[in-house]
């Protein structure tokens, strides 16, 4: 995979996930035409797409699309698998998604996406494996918030 | 003093409440104002969840570069909060383009090295995805070290993140090669995906890993043998198929391992039988695993068997009610038609439904595959559902399917009558979208198929009287009456209905087409001059026509004017010449699909002339040598079917030739006939570069009283000749030395045998029919050897 785009139906970008360096500006001129290209599609035309020299694959959940730019030699069908997964990931993170909880937490969004695909590639098939990690990640996280937090280390300073 | 600042969550909410972009671009400012004086003298606890506003605003489109130190500090400080937001922010903020990105290899280095597993997480996570070469070279063998290490969420990213390594510094791969082995016996899923995508990219990018890899071909299929037949563990199942994500990704690298390599391609060949034929449909992900069995099959040597069998599930896909199913199906199947044509024919009633996809990416493809499929066989049953389609379909298509048809037709057709009505359709439906060609091989056909003269400009006028809008067919339909215009008037021409058609009617149809604003300036030219033509072909006087000229001489136009000018020129000063100059035109070569063939029909046909035998199953990738045919079996006359040419145009030398009039002959000439005044003259040349072909004209003069009119002549030579005689400049003689009758023949002899001709004439002679048929021997020894 190429990249991966999150947007609404308005066209404001909710995740972007980058696999292959491009410019600041050559990744915002590519996401402003292909959102563009999408959102102009009529509703019954199917999820694929060929734009530029790649195949793009879309997929529209409720609010929000989900759009992969994937490789000539890709299988589009096992894409919009990879699309799904990663919906339903959210689903159960974060209990019935919808939009508002991917814009109110957005890196929860990109922890959870790169616990799925690396570098473009799918890591884990397993939804439990993919979930028991976040949820382990999480509790790191809070535990480290608390143990600053708690009285005893406000006065000490570490220098980073 | 730090200012008081937003949490994320109240940021948010308060630019998605700003209501126009100045206020959101206010609210942002301000709040990027308060981040980076946080950065610069803030609470260190605090800076992750800067940056992540920063990040968020970042999304939104607002520059955020300062943010990319705060990224460095954060991954190197020790708290996992702030490594998590710190990596995250590296991802989308740094990438090799900036300097910066380099600072960050060393904390990497550190948490691959030292850091708990959910920290060597984030840093392999990160190398994946935003690692350059440099950084890559510097890390590489701390991501082989952690290759086999025990745990499995830290080997599953180490073995991707070796993926994106050798992608950005090919040299590498041989660090990962020796793991591989191992990681194969790997029981858990993401190692063993991880492991496999690792092996497919070695594979593609080196020809020794390749063979190095093809002897675990047996590995890899009892791997994937074992994932599809013992049963399915919900985890890693999607409706009831076993881990699709790894069966796809296995099929992959045996595609590539497979793929021109006979052991290996057969090794497989059972189990993508068996993947083909028992994997679970009803689904996405079903269908996805046998879309990519099907990409295998197709790719490696598989036995024919199961090649037919791959064609078939694309064909059941065709059928399939899931749009994108039917999407990838077309376009395999269009990848294919070239290599296995006999296999997608059979589904050609399916794609042929297909055209009424209302998607149009799907009937585009359809429409692709359709005309791809055409043959001889199917010629007239497509070239009847592809009209269909051309009457009702979106216009951004019109122009593909107007242009296949002609192609179609141009090489496929039966008849030249069928050939000619299919042309006229297609530009009564669809003029407007056809290349400018289609007008000059219309004509073309039409002047070379005498038969079918009277037939063409009846049509043509009927069509053109409807609807002078489409220029292609207006043109085409001007030049014929100009040229045919006698035979519009006369008698019936029973292929047609009975037209009865004034001298007047047709004069003020061409003045119409002339005045109407719809003709473009070239349409006006072949008006004018089929008015022109009209002159000598009508036998009223030609006040009207006269007229119609001398006004266009002074028209804005440069070119009509010109012509009028001429024209009236022609009327007034060179009236003797006219006849001459406005006779019929001699057929015109260019080096297209068109052969001197007998049309079945023709009743006038040379029985004596051999026709070309020809393999009736095109070939679409072999060049058809005529050559190649003089030593086929079949030489029946009658046969018809048509001359297959290959795609690219050309045919051979023969055709490609000018049949201008020929340069002056060394040859010497040869009287070949006389009779009461009556004269058949041949002469010869051979045009250099080309030993074989020799050109004769045969010209035909009448010193007689009496005017020679029906004049036909036909050939026919030995065995291994190959003859082809081309439309006459007319077939009459006037009387005391009026203008000969002139003929190509075109003889191919490759073995260079002694010729011979046979020559049959017929003709009409001071009220009398004549016949005279002889051989003619004594042709010039240079003619042939």
């Amino acid at each position: 995979m190429q990249f991966m785009l999150l947007f609404s139906r308005q066209g404001k970008l909710r995740l972007q996930k980058w696999y292959v360096p491009l410019s600041d500006k050559e990744k915002k001129k590519i996401t402003r035409e292909l959102v563009q290209t999408v959102l102009a599609r009529k509703p019954k035309m199917c999820s694929f797409l060929e734009w530029r020299d790649l195949k793009i694959v879309y997929k529209r959940y409720a609010s929000l699309y989900f759009c992969c730019a994937i490789e000539d030699q890709d299988n589009e069908l096992i894409t919009l698998e990879i699309i799904h997964r990663y919906v339903e990931l959210l689903d159960k993170y974060f209990g019935s998604v919808c939009e508002l909880d991917i814009i109110f937490n957005f890196e929860k969004a990109y922890f959870i996406l790169d616990e799925f695909l690396l570098g473009g590639e799918v890591q884990e098939t397993s939804k439990k494996n993919v979930l028991k990690a976040i949820e382990q990640a999480d509790l790191l996280q809070e535990k480290t918030e608390n143990m600053y937090h708690s009285k005893s280390f406000i006065g000490c300073k570490k220098a980073y | 003093m730090v200012a008081p600042s937003l949490k994320l969550q109240d940021l948010i909410e308060e630019i998605r409440a700003a209501k126009t972009q100045a206020q959101e671009r206010e609210v942002i400012q301000k709040e990027c104002a308060h981040i980076r004086a946080s950065f610069r003298d803030g609470d260190p606890l605090h800076r992750h969840r800067q940056l992540a506003k920063l990040l968020y605003v970042h999304m939104l489109g607002y520059p955020a570069h300062f943010g990319q130190m705060e990224c460095l500090k954060l991954i190197a400080s020790p708290r996992f909060t702030d490594k998590r937001v710190g990596y995250l922010g590296a991802m989308l903020l740094l990438d090799e383009r900036q300097d910066a990105h380099l600072l960050i290899t060393n904390s990497i280095k550190n948490d691959l090295s030292q850091g708990i597993q959910p920290v060597q997480g984030l840093a392999l996570c990160t190398l994946s995805t935003m690692g350059s070469a440099e950084m890559c070279q510097d890390l590489a063998t701390e991501v082989e070290k952690l290759l086999l290490q025990p745990s499995p969420y830290v080997r599953k990213k180490a073995i991707l993140t070796a993926v994106h390594i050798i992608r950005k510094v090919p040299e590498l791969s041989n660090i990962f090669l020796p793991s591989c082995a191992q990681l194969l016996h790997e029981r858990h899923h993401g190692v063993l995906l991880g492991t496999i995508t690792l092996i497919t990219e070695l594979c593609e990018r080196s020809p020794a890993a390749l063979r190095h890899f093809q002897k675990v071909v047996p590995q890899l299929v009892q791997i994937l043998r074992t994932l599809v037949t013992t049963g399915y563990s919900t985890e890693h199942s999607i409706s009831g198929v076993s881990d699709p994500f790894l069966q796809v990704q296995i099929l992959r690298l045996l595609r590539i391992l497979g793929r021109n390599h006979e052991e290996s391609s057969e090794a497989m060949n059972d189990l993508l039988a068996q993947v083909a034929t028992n994997t679970d449909t009803s689904r996405n992900a079903g269908n996805a695993v046998l879309f990519e069995t099907v990409l295998t099959i197709m790719d490696i040597h598989s036995a024919a068997g199961l090649r037919v069998l791959a064609v078939n599930i694309l064909g059941r896909f065709l059928l399939n009610s899931d749009k994108n199913i039917r999407y990838v199906a077309l376009m395999s199947l269009l990848r294919l038609v070239q290599s296995d044509h006999s296999a997608v024919q059979r589904h050609r009633p399916t794609v042929v439904d297909c055209l009424q996809e209302t998607d149009a990416s799907l009937s585009r493809r359809a429409l692709e595959l359709s005309l791809a499929l055409v043959n001889s066989s199917n010629v007239r049953a497509m070239t009847r559902e592809l009209q269909a389609f051309l009457e009702s379909c979106p216009p951004d298509l019109r122009a593909d399917c107007a242009s296949g048809i002609l192609l179609a037709a141009e090489r496929f057709a039966p008849t030249k009558r069928w050939h000619m009505d299919t042309i006229l359709h297609v530009l009564t439906t669809a003029g407007t979208y056809v290349r400018d060609d289609a007008v000059a091989n219309l004509t073309q056909l039409i002047a070379g198929a005498q038969e079918l003269h009277a037939y063409s400009v009846r049509r043509l006028y009927s069509a053109l009287a409807e609807d002078i809008s489409q220029q292609p067919l207006v043109q085409v339909a001007a030049w014929c009456i100009g040229e045919y215009g006698d035979l519009l008037l006369e008698g019936n021409c029973e292929e047609t209905e009975p037209l009865q058609v004034e001298e007047e009617e047709v004069l003020a149809l061409l003045e119409k087409v002339l005045q109407s604003h719809m003709s473009l300036p070239a349409t006006r030219g072949y008006a004018l001059t089929a008015l022109m033509k009209l002159s000598t072909r009508l036998r009223g006087d030609n006040k009207r026509i006269r007229q119609v000229v001398s006004i266009y001489g002074s028209c804005l136009d440069v070119e009509l004017q010109q012509r009028a000018v001429e024209y009236n020129a022609l009327f007034r000063k060179y009236d003797h010449i006219r006849a001459a100059i406005l006779e019929k035109m001699p057929l015109v070569e260019r080096g297209g699909p068109q052969v001197g063939e007998e049309a079945k029909e023709s009743k006038a046909a040379a029985k004596l002339s051999e026709a070309a035998p020809v393999p009736t199953e095109p070939q679409a990738s072999k060049l058809l040598d005529l050559l190649d045919l003089l030593d086929g079996p079949s030489e029946d006359a009658q046969h018809p079917s048509p001359l297959d040419p290959s795609p690219g145009g050309a045919l051979v030398q023969l055709l490609d030739l000018p049949c201008a009039p020929p340069r002056p002959a060394p040859i010497p000439n040869l009287k070949v006939f006389e009779r009461e005044g009556v004269q058949l003259n041949l002469s010869f040349i051979r045009p250099p570069g080309t030993p074989a072909l020799l050109l004769i004209t045969v010209t035909v003069t009448n010193s007689s009283g009496g005017d020679v009119t029906h004049f036909i002549c036909q050939a026919a030579v030995p065995k291994s000749f190959q003859l082809q005689l081309q439309a006459p400049s007319g077939n009459t003689v006037p009387a005391r030395g009026g203008l000969p009758i002139t003929q190509l023949f075109r003889i191919l002899n490759p073995n260079k045998a002694p010729l011979r001709l046979k020559l049959r004439l017929t003709y009409n002679h001071f009220g009398q029919p004549v016949q005279e048929i002889f051989e003619v021997n004594n042709v010039p020894v240079e003619t042939w050897q």
